[in-house]
């Protein structure tokens, strides 16, 4: 007979290997054994919490993308700082007024357009977009040049949030925007990075017209899976002219399980 | 009409109703950030003295959001039920919350009552209800539902497994979920929020489930929750579909942002009760909501984020759903700063929803840039139970890997369970004992091996 006092660990523990989830604990009675209470409490919330308010690196960011050949334009939201951002979501979707200019000088002439617009915006997490964004885009970029399509510069956005893009890619007429943006840290993965495609867009999109590939990180989906979907995705948009819950990934072979991303 | 209160030598003046509603709101982020929020703590006590002399009939005279423009709004006052109404039709907003409380109101006069409450009339006496004002009169509200278990029986406390996986590996989630049922979870449902929307991967997944269920006849039911209209492709497609989930906001213009309305979720009922897969009912949608989504969609109608909360609930209500979850923290510090708030926040929902005759549970949960931690949410957990909360989340760990956020686990389900005396849905908790994993005492099983380790020495040798 097992010694109901004692913590007893759980006999299927094995199954931790198909999942970083936080399965077969352990228990104590009903609840967790000591060593992953603490681990939960004063370790992952904590480096959870600080990937939220780490500084975002825009020129470092900015100057690894500058690889995927295009010109690379740094630009601010109009949300001024992190306790701003974190405070009011509104500002963090519109463009500063600086940022504005900048943009404007870089709209195509006439009656032109940019088939599409790669933004990388920090969001909730800088370290993911330290990580994964410059590899991402030039992927995303290369792919995308090599189907022919004309790309506006790259835009990195300090304070985004999603609906940035759809100020962005108005200013800039690109018929579609892609944006790679920092998620919300978790505990057991900080660096998540998510990409939110939206077709023809324009100030007043709602998230139901866009499309959302979310969890490119190590654990998750790796470069070469997100940049297949998404570039499945923006093909669809451009053929079918939409975004978002009307356009679904019918794709019958889906990318297999998750790999490390090189 | 413009609605005035004296206080303290003070006038103050409230230019409409959904004006009057907002200041009288216990102080929240998201009604700040809306502009709506009383200015000070006395401009609110002022509101809520007003709104306590106010007749209900006045949430039937005037709609805080206009007939003409919402079909969320046409939807509560064309399914109103005045005979229902009748017992409460003579009272103030404050002679309401009196009657609701007194012993007379219990169970079976609630029950009576729901369909002619209006989630106006919910909201609006909730505001001038204490925490233990909520807790006391959720409590004594009834409401049963049904599909392969049986939700909301007194002295039953449920439990959903929330097993997501970030790349939606079948293996992951089958660990998970295995996870959950041997720890006695799972009686809600077992819902995985998918990372894609592919009608292909809700398809693998929920075969992945049904067979699970079949080979160990576990009394359970799925979802995947991916947007309504995969659900409806993957119906089509021939996929095992128990429960079609959908988030649903208070407007319509905030469920147009969610991609829906009435007309769809009507379709996506039909389709799934053509399966006729429920064995005890046909309670087939689920449903999720939570403050401050239409103020996210700038779709709110300048009205406080806790009565278009409850408007959600009517929409819930019309399509006779087996489940209904508030996500109250998950939307982030803007629109509930701290664990206080999001204390109240649940309660009000539980509250509201019970009241209208809706199965409430609660997906008690936090993100990392807010104001709260574990302790919040275990003391939330305790007046959830308290309150007859249907229902709350398992997640392993109360880590959710895919969705970044903090809800509750398995252990805190039974943690719930064992310190409030609750037990599991009377089939599943029948099934877990025959299965030896927990004792009839409702102790989790020491000294047996549980059967359905079989499965996972499958898993785990590779063989899914």
């Amino acid at each position: 007979m097992i010694d109901e006092s004692l913590p007893s660990a759980d006999p299927w523990q094995a199954l931790r290997r198909y999942t970083n989830a936080r399965i077969a604990l352990g228990r104590a009675g009903d609840s967790l054994p000591t060593a992953p209470l603490l681990a939960f409490q004063y370790d992952d919330h904590a480096r959870a919490r600080d990937a939220v308010h780490l500084p975002f690196d825009a020129e470092g960011v900015a100057a690894a993308a500058g690889a995927a050949g295009l010109p690379v334009l740094i630009v601010h939201s109009a949300a001024p700082d992190r306790p701003a951002y974190l405070k009011r979501p509104d500002p963090g979707r519109r463009l500063s007024d600086n940022a504005r200019t900048v943009l404007s000088a870089h709209t195509p002439p006439d009656d032109e357009t940019y088939d599409a617009v790669l933004v990388i915006a920090d969001g909730l997490s800088a370290l993911a977009v330290h990580r994964h964004a410059a590899p991402l885009v030039i992927h995303i970029a290369e792919a995308l040049q090599g189907l022919g399509w004309r790309l506006a510069p790259i835009v990195v956005v300090r304070q985004g949030r999603v609906a940035v893009a759809d100020e962005i890619g108005s200013l800039l007429r690109a018929r579609q925007a892609a944006i790679l943006i920092g998620e919300r840290p978790g505990l057991s993965v900080a660096d998540s990075l998510g990409i939110y495609l939206t077709y023809d867009p324009r100030p007043g999109r709602t998230d139901a017209e866009r499309n959302c590939i979310s969890n490119i990180h190590v654990y998750g989906q790796s470069y070469a899976a997100a940049t297949q979907t998404l570039i499945y995705l923006m093909s669809e948009a451009r053929r079918l002219k939409l975004s978002g819950v009307a356009l679904k990934d019918e794709r019958a072979e889906r990318a297999g399980p998750a790999t490390l991303p090189t | 009409m413009i609605y005035t209160q004296t206080l303290g030598g003070r006038t103050y003046q409230f230019q409409d109703l959904k004006t009057l509603m907002a200041r009288a709101t216990p102080e929240r982020s998201g009604d700040q950030l809306a502009g709506l929020a009383a200015e000070s703590a006395e401009e609110r006590v002022a509101a809520q003295l007003c709104l306590a002399d106010l007749p209900l009939t006045t949430f039937l005279e005037e709609p805080l959001i206009p007939y003409e423009e919402d079909e969320v709004t046409r939807l509560i006052l064309d399914t109103h039920d005045r005979a229902a109404f009748a017992p409460i039709s003579s009272f103030t907003v404050g002679a309401f919350r009196e009657w609701l409380l007194s012993y007379t109101t219990d169970s079976e006069v609630l029950t009576a009552l729901a369909p002619g409450i209006t989630p106006e009339m919910a909201a609006a006496v909730s505001k001038i209800m204490r925490n233990q004002d909520l807790i006391a009169v959720s409590r004594k509200c009834r409401v049963v539902t049904r599909f392969r278990t049986t939700i909301g029986l007194p002295g039953r406390f449920s439990s959903r497994i929330q097993p997501n996986h970030p790349a939606d590996d079948p293996r992951g989630i089958a660990a998970s979920i295995l996870d959950g049922l041997l720890h006695g979870c799972g009686d809600a449902v077992i819902g995985i929020n998918p990372a894609t929307d592919s009608p292909q991967a809700v398809m693998a997944l929920l075969e992945l489930i049904d067979g699970l269920r079949q080979r160990y006849a576990i009394p359970i039911q799925s979802s995947l929750l991916a947007h309504v209209t995969t659900q409806i492709a993957a119906i089509e497609r021939g996929a095992p579909v128990d429960l079609v989930f959908q988030s649903i906001a208070g407007t319509e213009a905030a469920n147009r942002s969610f991609g829906v309305n009435l007309a769809l979720l009507r379709e996506a009922r039909a389709a799934a009760l053509s399966l006729r897969r429920g064995t005890i009912g046909d309670n087939v949608m689920y449903f999720e909501t939570g403050q401050g989504s239409a103020l996210s969609a700038n779709a709110h109608h300048d009205v406080d984020q806790q009565t278009c909360e409850a408007r959600a609930y009517a929409v819930a209500r019309h399509f006779e759903p087996l489940l209904v979850n508030t996500v109250v923290g998950f939307i982030g510090p803007e629109y509930l700063y701290d664990g206080k708030q999001i204390t109240r926040a649940a309660l009000e929902d539980l509250f509201c929803g019970r009241l209208m005759g809706v199965p409430m549970g609660c997906d008690a949960c936090y993100t990392n840039h807010a104001e709260a931690d574990q302790n919040d949410i275990d003391n939330l957990l305790v007046l959830l139970g308290v309150a007859g909360c249907a229902y709350i989340m398992g997640v392993p760990g109360a880590d959710d890997v895919m969705l970044n956020y903090q809800s509750t686990s398995y252990h805190d389900v039974r943690f719930v369970q064992t310190t409030l005396g609750l037990r599991p849905a009377p089939e599943f908790e029948s099934w877990l004992i025959d299965m030896g994993i927990i004792e009839p005492d409702g102790r989790l099983a020491s000294r047996e091996q549980p059967r359905l380790l079989q499965a996972v020495a499958q898993l785990a040798a590779g063989c899914a």
